[in-house]
């Protein structure tokens, strides 16, 4: 599966592609050292207690700064009103918007449904703007009143006026006038042609989550797909596990993708078997007859889960189960096609887990038509070596599957570095490397079995 | 404060001092003593304008942050909100308001800053809630372009890309034109823009745009600045994909670098003062400010990481022998003397002490196995190496569920370095991700597609391949410590933003032709007429490259010895931000 390690070799050393390492690695790593430890030593002859000197408070925030003043200044007055305690229940503190820029406008409305009126601000003193002045004025920010542009042909204007200048904040405001004094259909229709202003209203539909409406447009532009992934988009919003498997089951008949449309009917299948998953186990678990439950607790529930997770969670409670149940991990790779390879790293992850080393011996064993029994792995013998080592697979099970690793320079790196010295051996043997087997007998515990053997192949080779 | 502003070639303290300016003059309009509350986003862009200290100045006793429920007790005549446009934010000032105790005495006056612009709807909003009378003075301060550094000014926009591509909202392109006039207002009319892309060309329609509307913006100041480079964002979707390899770029890849300033985990900064005893170990992390003020960062910032080290350990010996200085010190003189330059050389050795630190963290990081791996499968993509078929490792990060970042960042690379991928290989990536990472990625893979991040191969023909020759984005021969060439911040890969400056500075965007056609948008030039007596005669500077970070770059010729013109070019570009969220 991966290029064959020998040309792997060739291809770094006689290619251009460097890699991004250190040239001289030692040299390197002294140097750092050497610069810190100059540091250190120095901190012996600087008192360190001149703090004045960087002018940083501890949280490294610069004395002077101004968040760093808001703290200062807040807190001398906190006592008074105990404002500066968090508050837990606030949900709209919380939910403060941090990461979106101050640029857009059409985030300002995020989860808004009642909107401003815009048209009836009174402070407006003048009467008689043009199109184009009155977008003007609104990009410096003055206050303009739109009510007096009546005909359709005024109202375009403003609009084209507004899309010209690019400023999303007029742009918007005047979608949203036209949106409330235009019919629906010449509202879709003039929109149509002009494509920011289109999209400057399909955004703010989305933010405002007036989800009808957005999807009439949709509709009336023909631009199915959006329709479809648009209210799939929902489901993100359905806390309930049944109204949300409800909502899946609608989204299935969508006119999705092809591509797309057997993800969706697998995402709506994975939900329901997940509910029944874990009715099942939450009951199993509640009764408390079941060991592997007691013996491990399931830590949160299985819904909503990603399919590779659910089936990790299958192949750690449900292993032996039949392929008739839902819970079963043969039945859920059958359902969901998953592919050979997913299916052994996960199933390998959870057996490794609960050091069931007899399954992982299954896993990777397969049987001919004549009967002989063969290891194989689909994802490589040394992914099987990294899983089985990182759940602590004593060395008896590891070297059994280190010395299947075909590479010889790989499966030498990972006996060494896992100490299966008889795997180690056993391969310079076989390249009747003595140099090497002498070296590896420092390695070795003194007067071990594994010492012996060396001793007696040195003596034979 | 600010020296770091003009130690570049365009003395950018002017930018900041017109933003000062603007400050002091609203706060000056709210006489009286006064109380700032602030939207804590803010906080971050205004402190590169502005110290505590000069709000101080304009009697700001007190600093809240923002939140629903009763303001604080002050002593102050003016309460000012400063805040962004926002309509959740509108509801806090409106709780804040209407909880004001109207029988105290004196009466606290109310007035909101808008930042970056007053927005009629939230100002609609304020007076459905019958507050909007309660504010004497709604005015808006523009932060538009915001200097960072001698050479760097950013919008810190982290979402225009998001805005422009996925939501087809420009209005990030209004700010960058309107930041762009206010430069010229200061610096001079700049006399020729050049652009590529879609979103750059509307930025030059608009400055021009405005520029006819408001004829009082023509000034009669010497112009600084004789090319302005616009760069859309899509252009290059490949840079920002990369990991960066420079000792900035690697900070910000592993830490985040947000107005300037790093948070690093504390434990490698903690003090170790005798006779503490290590009880009191920090556990907020270590907060710190990286810009060209300080001298051993702007020596090192910009380098490969590979080079670092030697730089770090031959400024240790440096130091060292300075302090050894003190035992020859005999006459009173000397001594003297060393103790004058003490302030100087501690502040030396905390910054030695402080990046020495950060380079140890990043080492623990790029000599992992996973770190070389990611790279080199980036690499060969960048060389074109195996781009049309799955890759073995891709399939493994997503099997052990490394970050879908990671995953997402990978394939959109090869999906760039691919010109799209082929069907097969495609639907193979995502049914692996969306099996692994969820289903409800389908919104996250659409939202790529939708900004061309990933695409299919359409036409069955990949043009990576000439634009890599022609633009030569992959040099064999790097040298990372004394390089010659831009091809070292990426080892290899030569930012293809940074080559398109290069050319268009020597010989000119017209060798390149055939390469611009395949990239997306409109490429253009177009002239500003100058009055007479302001034409220049020498030509100035080139300069920098900044992968990854945001906003406007005025090209540096710090890392570049073999600057490929001499003229002063001042480049915009839209930059990805860090991550892009999913969904």
């Amino acid at each position: 599966m991966s290029r064959a390690r020998a040309d792997e070799e060739e291809y770094w050393h006689s290619s251009k592609f460097r890699a991004f390492t250190f040239d001289d690695e030692d040299d390197e790593l002294s140097q750092l050292k050497e610069s810190k430890r100059a540091v250190n030593s120095l901190r012996d002859i600087v008192d360190d207690d001149d703090d004045d000197l960087e002018k940083v408070s501890w949280s490294g925030e610069p004395v002077g700064s101004i968040s760093w003043s808001i703290k200062e200044t807040a807190s001398s007055s906190s006592s008074l009103e105990g404002r500066d305690q968090p508050q837990k229940g606030s949900s709209s503190y919380a939910a403060l918007p941090k990461q979106v820029s101050s640029y857009s406008l059409s985030n300002l409305f995020k989860g808004r449904n009642r909107l401003p009126s815009l048209p009836s601000l009174s402070d407006d003193y003048s009467n008689d703007w043009s199109p184009r002045d009155t977008v003007r004025r609104m990009q410096r920010g003055k206050v303009c009143s739109l009510e007096r542009f009546r005909s359709l042909q005024d109202k375009l204007m403003l609009l084209d006026e507004a899309v010209a200048g690019h400023d999303g904040n007029v742009i918007t405001a005047v979608l949203i006038f036209l949106k409330r004094t235009l019919r629906r259909e010449v509202l879709f229709r003039e929109l149509e042609v002009r494509q920011v202003a289109l999209c400057h209203l399909i955004h703010f539909l989305k933010e405002t989550g007036e989800q009808k409406l957005l999807l009439d447009l949709l509709r009336f532009l023909d631009r199915t797909e959006e329709v479809a992934l648009s209210q799939y988009r929902e489901h993100l919003n359905i806390q309930d596990v049944e109204k949300k498997r409800e909502f899946l089951k609608g989204c299935i008949g969508l006119p999705f993708s092809a591509e797309d449309i057997s993800h969706i009917q697998d995402h709506y299948t994975l939900l329901e078997r997940q509910i029944i998953i874990e009715a099942n186990d939450r009951h199993l678990a509640m009764a408390g007859q079941s060991e592997i439950f007691r013996k491990y607790p399931r830590k949160a529930s299985i819904l909503n889960m990603p399919l590779v997770t659910t089936l990790f969670y299958s192949c750690f409670y449900h292993y032996t189960e039949a392929e008739g149940t839902f819970s079963s991990p043969t039945n859920l790779k059958k359902t969901f096609k998953i592919p050979d390879k997913q299916y052994v790293l996960t199933a390998l992850a959870a057996r490794a887990k609960l050091r069931a080393w007899e399954d992982v011996d299954a896993l990777l064993t397969t049987k001919n038509w004549l009967g002989y029994t063969k290891k194989k792995a689909p994802i490589g013998f040394h992914r099987v070596v990294e899983i089985l080592q990182r759940n602590n697979a004593p060395v008896q099970v590891l070297q059994e599957y280190v010395r299947l690793v075909e590479d010889v320079e790989t499966r030498l790196n990972l006996a060494t570095k896992y100490k299966c010295h008889d795997v180690v051996i056993d391969t310079y043997r076989d390249l009747k490397d003595r140099i090497q087997l002498m070296a590896y007998k420092c390695k070795v515990e003194r007067g071990s079995a594994e010492e012996e053997k060396i001793n007696s192949l040195l003596s034979n080779m | 404060m600010a020296a770091h502003l003009s130690s570049g070639r365009v003395n950018l303290t002017a930018l900041r001092e017109a933003g000062r300016r603007e400050l002091r003059e609203f706060l000056d309009k709210c006489a009286g003593s006064k109380a700032i509350v602030w939207d804590e986003y803010l906080t971050g862009p205004f402190g590169l304008i502005a110290q505590y200290s000069l709000l101080k100045e304009h009697e700001v006793e007190k600093m809240f942050t923002l939140k629903p429920g009763r303001l604080p007790q002050a002593d102050v005549r003016n309460i000012i909100f400063f805040v962004r446009p926002r309509l959740e934010l509108m509801d806090i000032i409106t709780d804040n308001v209407r909880r004001e105790d109207r029988g105290r005495s004196p009466q606290r006056d109310f007035h909101i800053l808008f930042v970056p612009r007053r927005s009629l709807l939230c100002e609609q909003w304020l007076k459905e809630q019958g507050v909007l009378g309660s504010f004497i003075h709604r005015e808006q301060y523009s932060l538009d372009l915001i200097p960072f550094d001698g050479d760097l000014l950013s919008m810190e926009s982290e979402s225009a890309f998001k805005e422009c591509y996925l939501e087809s909202d420009q209005t990030s392109l209004y700010h960058a034109a309107k930041g762009l006039m206010t430069l010229q207002a200061l610096y001079g009319t700049i006399p020729q823009i050049f652009g590529k892309g879609e979103c750059a060309r509307h930025v030059a329609n608009m400055m021009i745009r405005m520029k006819r509307e408001f004829p009082g913006s023509q000034n009669s100041i010497f112009p600084v600045f004789d090319t302005l480079l616009l760069l859309d964002r899509n252009v290059d979707l490949l840079t920002p994909l990369a990991t960066q390899l420079t000792y900035e770029g690697l900070i910000d890849e592993i830490y985040g670098i947000q107005n300037t300033y790093v948070k690093l985990p504390p434990e490698k900064f903690a003090p170790k003062k005798q006779g503490e005893g290590g009880k009191d170990l920090p556990t907020e992390p270590k907060k710190l400010q990286l810009n060209s003020a300080e001298e051993l960062y702007a020596e090192i910032r910009d380098k490969n990481f590979n080079a670092v080290g030697s730089v770090l350990s031959k400024k240790a010996k440096i130091i060292s022998a300075a302090f050894e200085e003190r035992h020859h010190a005999k006459t009173v003189g000397e001594i003297k003397q060393f103790v004058s330059q003490l302030p100087h050389m501690q502040a030396a050795r905390s910054s030695l002490a402080n990046h020495t630190s950060i380079a140890e963290l990043i080492k623990d990081i790029t000599t992992s196995e996973d770190f070389f791996d990611n790279l080199t499968v980036e690499q060969e993509f960048m060389s074109g190496i195996d781009t049309d078929k799955v890759n073995n490792y891709i399939e493994d990060c997503i099997a052990q569920k490394h970050s879908l970042i990671k995953i997402l960042r990978l394939v959109c690379l090869q999906s760039v370095c691919n010109n799209g991928l082929k069907q097969k290989v495609l639907d193979h990536y995502k049914r692996e991700i969306l099996q692994t990472y969820g289903y409800e990625h389908i919104l996250t893979l659409n939202n790529l597609e939708k900004a061309g991040l990933l695409k299919l191969q359409t036409g069955g023909r990949n043009n990576y391949p000439t634009i890599r020759k022609t633009l030569r984005l992959w040099m064999d021969d790097v040298n990372e410590q004394n390089p010659n060439d831009i091809s070292y911040v990426y080892s290899g890969y030569a930012p293809l933003s940074v080559r398109l400056a290069q050319l268009l500075a020597r010989p000119g965007w017209r060798s390149i032709e055939e390469v611009l056609k395949m990239l997306p948008g409109p490429h253009f030039e177009e002239r500003q007429q100058l009055p007479t007596g302001l034409q220049k005669k020498q030509p100035e500077i080139i300069q920098r490259n900044f992968p990854r970070s945001r906003g406007l770059g005025l090209l540096s010729q710090r890392t570049q010895a073999a600057a490929s013109g001499s003229r002063s070019v001042l480049c915009y570009g839209w930059w990805l931000g860090r991550q892009s969220r999913p969904c």
